[in-house]
């Protein structure tokens, strides 16, 4: 009998109450009848065969019937189901968008064989966090004394003219070693991958294309692999191409070249410039490669005190390549988004038990002819599942279209492939939160309002009299709706205070009116000191030649581009100290700070008589002369700069060359004329700097590269950008975030306001008698009104307090974010408290005006 | 009165009935046919319409409880049968049961489908797919 009793759960509530006593007797009888353990076997069989089909048709049957029930319904009153609509695919939308972008950057697994095996090897400081690249020493020596690994592939960045088919071109990529892909497990489209043969010291040059750059370069031609193309001037062999989806390390990377790293790459311990990625073995956990590592980082360290000696070393999991405040920023906004989505389900529950109430009579009148409760509930969940559906369609559309304009936000490095998009798993995510709200905030008010209509509703039949339970429950969700819209709007103002308080830092150059571009110089052609002198003398005559063109120099990068680029320097005399005393160093030509509008505090600009065969001269940065000499003139004193001692000419102000928010090391600049031929070639000036006058920089563009054509016309442009664009690049990703935010946090100001207007409009039409009878009894207009706008007030503050208690809370999360603005930062709370008052006040006034106009009499005659 | 075209058409009990094709699709279900008919002599509770059913076709119709009261809630919310509000003669009343009636509205139901079944018969009898009538 348990057998059958199970069965009938399968069977809606409503019809097991209706027919399940008289379903199971007559299973019961049958028992009875049967004699045999066949027989009985038979008769369970044959039961199940009957109720799983025929639940399943009631189910459907009262599905359809619910359905097309609410969709009739609806259609009677299309304000409320559009609104409704589209307060839930606001929360949905806004929630789907920032899963997609969280699920992308901190959740998905790396599009590669077993990705959780793999591993990034870095050196660290010896204090505080970071990662430094390594030696091609070190990784040699890591990878021939460990055994943790199954493979291990070292690679750096390159970027280098491009001459093959169609105009020479700008491509940037990486040389890596052959076991960089087979690490990966990964495979080619087209051709082959590089091969040890290929990365041999001196072996013809082998390269591998992305997807991208064989569409836009080579026309997706499937006969590439072979072709001959030229990078700086050396030949090379196109050997394969990878499929669309590997962009490993990042996203812009278009080739891979090998390594081929030669015997002098190994004699300099201390020039470090390799990454490396790792796959542990199977069976070795994170823990014990990494200890391994260290092991025999320890051992080196004693063999190489000086070198090794100065950093450690650690191993990461690929996946959590992620830079900490990508982290938090992601999930900062996950948060909102959720918050968002809390207010939109409570408008959506408001609205719901708003209408069920008003609905009470009807739901009366059906339970009076014997509609049972349950089926009345389940036609009140089909309701708002049909509208929670309806709404979730139409967030995910509002997501799949939001989320490219968050893409700013993944980081550039991701190890993972591609940008975000609203797929598969972000289709179930949006799946389940739709159901989730459909059903939790409708059972709630169907519940409600079919206990209500039983005990009351005929009683009181339309006349309203709300119960009491029912204004408590409205009242808790628009004390949530205020509550989350508080809180968001304190979150938004605290980034956006602290993005002012970025934005008003100092750079400690004039951005505007400033263009920049890159013009590579191919190496073979460009080596020596002298050929290059040659070059930026032509070409910068001739563009500070050009009408509007006030200064023009080249520089080693531009500020918050190149941010790396650290040397040590000390006094003449003591040892380069990388530790103690790191300088980014520029080469630059005369002329550069006047281009970048940098103020010299003292001393000199170069000149162009600072020539090789001259005193070797240098330019330091205030901040250094002061830890260096503190208190005294660094003019005239000697340091150890770029490998050799050099005297200071001149101070400028410090540039904020790491960006906004993170300190920077003391600045050291160098005359492009004072490095010997070939050394230090990494660091040679490409940066084109020109200060115009002009109102449109960017017209003085065609001028700018004919003088380069002219100088040389296979050098490639690439990367023309203003100054200001690069610096306002380096807070972009705050922006977008802020951006997003804000507008979550205006439109839970919205609802909330709304479910504020809601709940007193509905008071007030509920008490309607008892405020005429008040009025009757003397009450005056204006007592009225206070009364309706204190009821409002009260949740406001309720909902402000706890809004702002959870936003202290949330500001402490996410302290990394806020750039020093403290979270309980005072002007942010009173603007937010401001804020809710006003959104309180003009929520209350309609219903509070409405209460006090009632007419006494006309009221009290139609109850 | 209400027409069966009325009934099959109004509200949401309308369940894929269309009145303009009776000719050719069935009205009824075949489990609702059978029920009307057995119900057509006199109240019955579910058991005996399912004993009514399986003696009237010699066994060939065994209905199952999930079936029979599917069927008897659709036809319920139809009009096609209701539950009597006075109970049978007190030596004949399972206290424990619930009976059910056929409507004028179920009579008229089975009476047309029965009517659409017959002259389907006598089609196919003139086609010589069936025997003739002796």
């Amino acid at each position: 009998m348990r057998f059958y009793s199970l069965l009938l759960h399968l069977y809606p509530s409503s019809f097991r109450a209706e027919y399940g006593g008289e379903m199971r007797a007559i299973f019961e009888e049958r028992w009875s009848l049967a004699t045999g353990a066949l027989e009985r076997l038979g008769l369970l069989l044959s039961a199940a065969a009957d109720a799983l089909p025929n639940a399943l048709r009631v189910h459907a049957e009262f599905l359809g019937q619910d359905a097309r029930y609410t969709l009739r319904v609806l259609a009677r009153s299309p304000g409320f189901a559009a609104i409704a609509i589209a307060v839930t695919a606001l929360g949905i939308g806004a929630a789907t968008a920032t899963f997609s972008i969280l699920d992308h950057v901190l959740l998905r697994p790396l599009p590669f064989r077993d990705p959780e095996r793999l591993v990034k090897i870095w050196n660290t400081p010896l204090r505080g966090p970071g990662r430094i690249e390594c030696s091609p020493a070190s990784w040699r020596d890591w990878r021939e004394r460990s055994k943790s690994f199954e493979r291990m592939g070292a690679y750096h960045p390159l970027a280098a003219n491009l001459v093959g088919r169609g105009d020479p071109a700008r491509v940037s990529g990486w040389a890596v070693e052959p076991e960089f892909f087979t690490t990966l497990g990964v495979r080619p489209a087209l051709g082959r991958l590089l091969l040890a043969s290929d990365d041999a010291a001196g072996a013809p040059g082998a390269a591998v294309l992305s997807d991208s750059l064989w569409r836009s370069r080579f026309g997706a031609d499937p006969a590439v692999v072979g072709a001959k193309i030229l990078l700086d001037d050396e030949p090379f062999t196109v050997v394969g191409v990878m499929p669309r989806e590997f962009d490993f390390p990042n996203r812009e990377t278009e080739i891979w070249t090998a390594t081929r790293l030669r015997k002098e790459n190994f004699e300099d311990r201390t020039d470090a410039w390799l990454q490396g990625v790792a796959r542990v073995k199977r069976g070795v956990t994170l823990e014990q490669a990494r200890a391994e590592i260290q092991a025999i980082h320890a051992q080196l360290s004693r063999e190489h005190p000086r070198e090794d000696g100065k950093v450690g070393v650690t191993v990461n999991r690929l996946r959590d390549e992620i830079p900490r405040q990508s982290r938090t920023m992601v999930l900062a906004l996950f948060g909102a988004s959720l918050a968002l989505l809390l207010i939109a389900c409570a408008n959506l529950a408001n609205l719901l038990l708003a209408r069920a109430l008003a609905r009470r009579k009807e739901l009366a009148v059906r339970t009076a002819m014997g509609a049972d409760r349950r089926r009345l509930v389940r036609q009140l969940v089909t309701e708002s599942l049909i509208l929670s559906g309806a709404g979730g369609a139409l967030g995910v559309a509002l997501a799949a279209a939001a989320v490219p304009l968050a893409a700013s936000l993944v980081p550039l490095a991701l190890p993972a492939s591609g940008l975000p998009r609203v797929d598969l798993p972000i289709l179930l995510f949006a799946l389940a939160l739709t159901g989730v709200t459909g059903v939790a905030f409708g059972v709630v008010p169907a519940l409600r309002a079919c206990s209500d209509a039983e005990s009351r509703g005929l009683r009181e039949g339309g006349r309203g009299g709300a119960s009491r339970g029912t204004e408590r429950l409205r009242a808790v969700l628009v004390i949530a709706e205020v509550t989350a819209s508080v809180s968001l709007l304190i979150g938004s103002g605290l980034l956006l205070r602290a993005l002012w308080r970025l934005q008003a830092v100092d750079t400690g150059f004039r951005s505007e009116g400033v263009l920049t571009m890159r013009t590579n110089l191919p190496l073979p052609r460009y080596a020596k000191t002298q050929a290059r002198v040659q070059l930026y003398r032509r070409i910068l005559s001739d563009v500070r030649s050009l009408q509007g063109v006030t200064d023009a120099a080249y520089a080693t990068g531009l500020p918050m581009d190149m941010r790396g680029g650290i040397w040590g320097v000390a006094p003449a005399g003591a040892p380069e100290d990388y530790d103690s005393r790191p300088a980014s160093m520029r080469f630059v030509t005369p002329g550069f700070f006047d281009a970048m509008g940098i103020p010299l505090r003292a001393g000199r600009d170069f000149a162009e008589t600072d020539s090789a065969d001259r005193p070797l001269v240098v330019v330091v940065s205030e901040s250094l002369a002061s830890r260096l000499w503190p208190g005294e003139s660094a003019l005239g004193r000697r340091i150890m700069a770029a490998r050799k001692e050099r005297e200071i000419v001149g101070v400028v102000t410090d540039v904020r060359v790491r960006g906004h928010e993170q300190s920077s090391e003391p600045q050291v600049y160098v005359g492009y004329q004072q490095v010997e031929d070939e050394a230090i070639i990494g660091y040679v000036p490409k940066d084109l700097v020109v200060r115009t006058t002009a109102a449109r920089p960017a017209a003085l563009l065609p001028g700018i590269r004919a003088a380069i054509a002219k100088a040389d016309p296979t050098l490639p442009v690439s990367g023309v950008r203003l100054l200001s664009e690069i610096v306002d690049a380096d807070t972009t990703p705050r922006q977008v975030q802020l951006r997003l935010l804000g507008g979550f946090a205006a439109l839970a100001f919205l609802l909330a306001g709304l479910g504020i207007h809601g709940l007193l409009a509905f008071v007030v039409s509920q008490r309607a008698r008892e405020i005429g009878v008040r009025m009757a009894l003397g009450a005056q207009a204006g007592s009225i009104l206070r009364m309706v706008l204190r009821r409002g007030g009260v949740l406001a503050a309720a909902g402000a307090l706890l809004g702002a208690a959870i936003a202290y809370a949330g500001g402490r999360a996410i302290e990394s974010l806020l750039a020093g603005v403290s979270p309980a930062d005072g002007p942010t709370f009173l603007a937010a408290a401001g804020l809710a008052f006003v959104m309180t006040l003009l929520g209350s006034l309609v219903p509070a005006l409405r209460a006090a106009r009632l007419d006494p009499a006309q009221v009290i005659r139609t109850e | 009165m209400i027409s069966l075209a009325e009934i099959f058409h109004c509200g949401y009990i309308h369940d894929g009935y269309n009145p303009g094709m009776t000719d050719k699709q069935a009205l009824l279900s075949e489990a609702a046919f059978h029920i009307l008919v057995a119900l057509a002599e006199g109240d019955r509770h579910g058991y005996a319409i399912l004993q009514e059913v399986a003696e009237r076709t010699r066994g060939r119709m065994r209905l199952g409880p999930g079936t029979l009261y599917r069927s008897i809630q659709r036809m319920l919310e139809q009009g096609l049968i209701e539950e009597p509000r006075e109970r049978p003669a007190a030596e004949l009343d399972d206290e424990r049961r619930r009976y059910y009636r056929i409507t004028a509205l179920g009579r008229a139901a089975a009476r047309a489908e029965a009517g659409r079944l017959a002259a389907l018969v006598r089609m196919a009898r003139l086609s010589g797919l069936a025997p003739k009538q002796t």
